[in-house]
């Protein structure tokens, strides 16, 4: 058999490894086993690849285990960050993968370009490179500054950013790029070519701010999703320009991954891909329908802890704020101690509550809650009129009823957790500022609804202390 | 490691490859619970960086401008960090996934 061969049955191997992989992904049981398939596969991508090179005349290869040392050296650590920080983290490599696939991209053309290699840029391939390197440029710079929003970086603005002609300065600057790359494709060897290309570079790199700069925080869990998708199908481009069917798969696995996150975020927002890119959140509805007059009538801890204690089932809302504040260790604390009394608790996740897709369930589980008591939105709805207390910890837009009732809300028609049909809320809460997306929400002014302001942390555990205290 | 031998045969072998990968992946993660969507992606993320593929071939060119190799080298740092932070970030997270004590 020769190396050829070889390599392409490694790559076949991993290819089958990285569909089992998330194939097991699919249940909490088989999850690690994912894990450990898709270490097996990228083993084997990465060995194939080097025999590969390694036969046909490769070279530089001490360079080339330093870049992989520095790379460990500097991925170890980032698999270290606190749980609360896995929205920026995510957001970081999703960089570091456009990133990757530009460069490729980018020495493949002008290593073509520099050869005169006439047969190599076919109009296909280029489309292929132009394609990578707009995805791959795009998605570093806009992995980048989500990444910046999310960890609060105190020159980003963490509020949607707009001004006038956003979209059409924005579609304008795009068309330009797709303009130089349909010149590119139709001339690759042309002298202006190295210039072109210089174009869609720097065009794609600035598409990227532009298009996370209106994004506000509550919109960032559907374009992490959308960036992951890019990241993935720009690896697809690296694919068609190599003729390597082992990119082109395992892009395309990652792009439709990221695909049908996004879809989820969609709908469980209630918004479309366009009004989500283009539709600024968070800036027009300053003005609830009246309802910032009200005053919010507030309970102490105290009392609040009494009413929880004395009820059947207790449902946990949680959101960023729980983030936020790390109160998820303090949220196990409360759990068991009302547990213990014998008060039934469970937890109801929204879809979008926090920054990225299952962000609050994986901190919830990292306070070891066990993951039978986590819900999902439909799941719980139907048990919310028998839930004696709603417990809010800082989540706002995903329990504001104003999405079922009021059509003038921007929020309006997207599915929510239905806390102001439980007996009682109580909504734990930074400040009285509204929430993320700027939207006044009824719940905090209903008869039952008791407002406890602090810091979630503090409060849940100061809430757990009079439980613990009570029982004399 | 080869070019300019792009037929149309591998052209529409390369497609049809991008069309059947994509039905799966759509299929494989629609089964994912969204208990795990936060591991997924971070998974998801580390496969991505099969790019480290392209990247070696494109680093270990003989005969080239030494900026090239450079593009390539960074390339192969980049999806390095995603494959280790990648995967070792999924494998923490889905140790913290437990059941409730005696099943029920």
């Amino acid at each position: 058999m020769n190396l050829e061969s070889l390599v392409q049955l490694l790559y076949l191997a991993g290819t089958a490894l990285f569909i089992m992989s998330l194939r097991w992904m699919s249940d909490p049981e088989t999850a690690r086993k994912g894990v450990l398939s898709g270490v097996a596969a990228m083993a084997l991508a990465v060995a194939g690849t080097l025999a590969g090179v390694l036969a046909t005349g490769g070279t530089h290869y001490l360079w080339i285990l330093g870049a992989f040392v520095l790379g460990a050296a500097v991925g170890y650590p980032l698999a270290q960050v606190p749980l609360t920080a896995v929205p920026q983290r995510t957001a970081l490599s999703h960089a570091f993968g456009g990133m990757a696939a530009g460069l490729v991209g980018t020495g493949k053309f002008f290593l073509y370009y520099g050869q005169r290699d006439a047969a190599a840029l076919t109009p296909f391939i280029m489309v292929a490179l132009v394609a990578e390197v707009l995805l791959g440029f795009l998605t570093l710079t806009g992995s980048l500054l989500a990444a910046g929003k999310l960890q609060e970086v105190k020159w980003i603005p963490q509020r949607p950013v707009t001004y006038p002609f956003q979209n059409v300065i924005n579609l304008g600057l795009f068309s330009l790029a797709l303009a130089l790359g349909a010149a590119l494709v139709l001339h690759p060897l042309a002298p202006w070519a190295p210039a072109a290309f210089g174009g869609v570079l720097v065009l794609s790199l600035a598409f990227g701010v532009l298009l996370i700069l209106p994004i506000g925080g509550a919109d960032m869990p559907t374009v992490i999703s959308i960036l992951n998708s890019y990241a993935g199908l720009s690896a697809v481009a690296m694919g068609f320009v190599l003729d390597n069917k082992l990119l082109i798969t395992a892009g395309a696995l990652d792009g439709s991954s990221g695909l049908i996150l996004s879809i989820i975020m969609c709908k469980a927002m209630n918004r479309s891909f366009t009004n989500v890119l283009f539709g600024a959140f968070g800036q027009t509805q300053a003005q609830g329908a009246g309802a910032a007059a009200q005053a919010y009538k507030e309970d102490t801890v105290e009392s609040a802890a009494q009413i929880m204690a004395q009820a059947d089932l207790v449902v946990i809302v949680p959101g960023y704020g729980m983030a936020v504040a790390q109160a998820q260790h303090k949220v196990r604390e409360l759990y068991d101690l009302l547990k213990k009394r014998g008060v039934n608790v469970k937890f109801a996740i929204h879809p979008v509550a926090g920054r990225m897709p299952g962000h609050m369930n994986v901190l919830l589980a990292e306070a070891e809650i066990p993951y039978d008591d986590l819900l999902e939105m439909d799941d719980i709805n139907g048990d919310m009129p028998q839930a004696d207390v709603a417990l809010i910890i800082g989540a706002n837009d995903v329990v504001n009823p104003a999405a079922r009732t009021d059509k003038t809300s921007p929020i309006y028609g997207m599915p929510i957790i239905d806390a102001d049909r439980a007996r009682t809320v109580y909504a734990i809460k930074r400040s009285k500022n509204p929430g993320f997306a700027g939207i006044d929400n009824g719940l905090y002014f209903l008869d039952k609804t008791f407002m406890l302001f602090g810091d979630a942390k503090a409060v849940v555990g100061e809430l757990g202390r009079h439980l613990s205290g009570e029982g004399h | 490691m080869t070019h300019g031998t792009h037929g149309t045969t591998d052209l529409m072998g390369a497609l049809f490859v991008f069309m059947l990968a994509s039905f799966i992946g759509l299929m494989a993660i629609q089964r994912v619970s969204r208990l795990l969507h936060t591991p997924l992606m971070s998974l998801t993320n580390a496969i991505s960086a099969i790019a480290v593929v392209g990247a070696i071939i494109v680093a270990s060119g003989a005969h080239q401008p030494w900026w090239v190799t450079a593009l390539g080298l960074a390339a192969i740092f980049c999806s390095t960090t995603n494959i280790v932070s990648g995967f070792l970030i999924t494998d923490r997270m889905l140790k913290m996934f437990k059941k409730r004590e005696g099943g029920k």
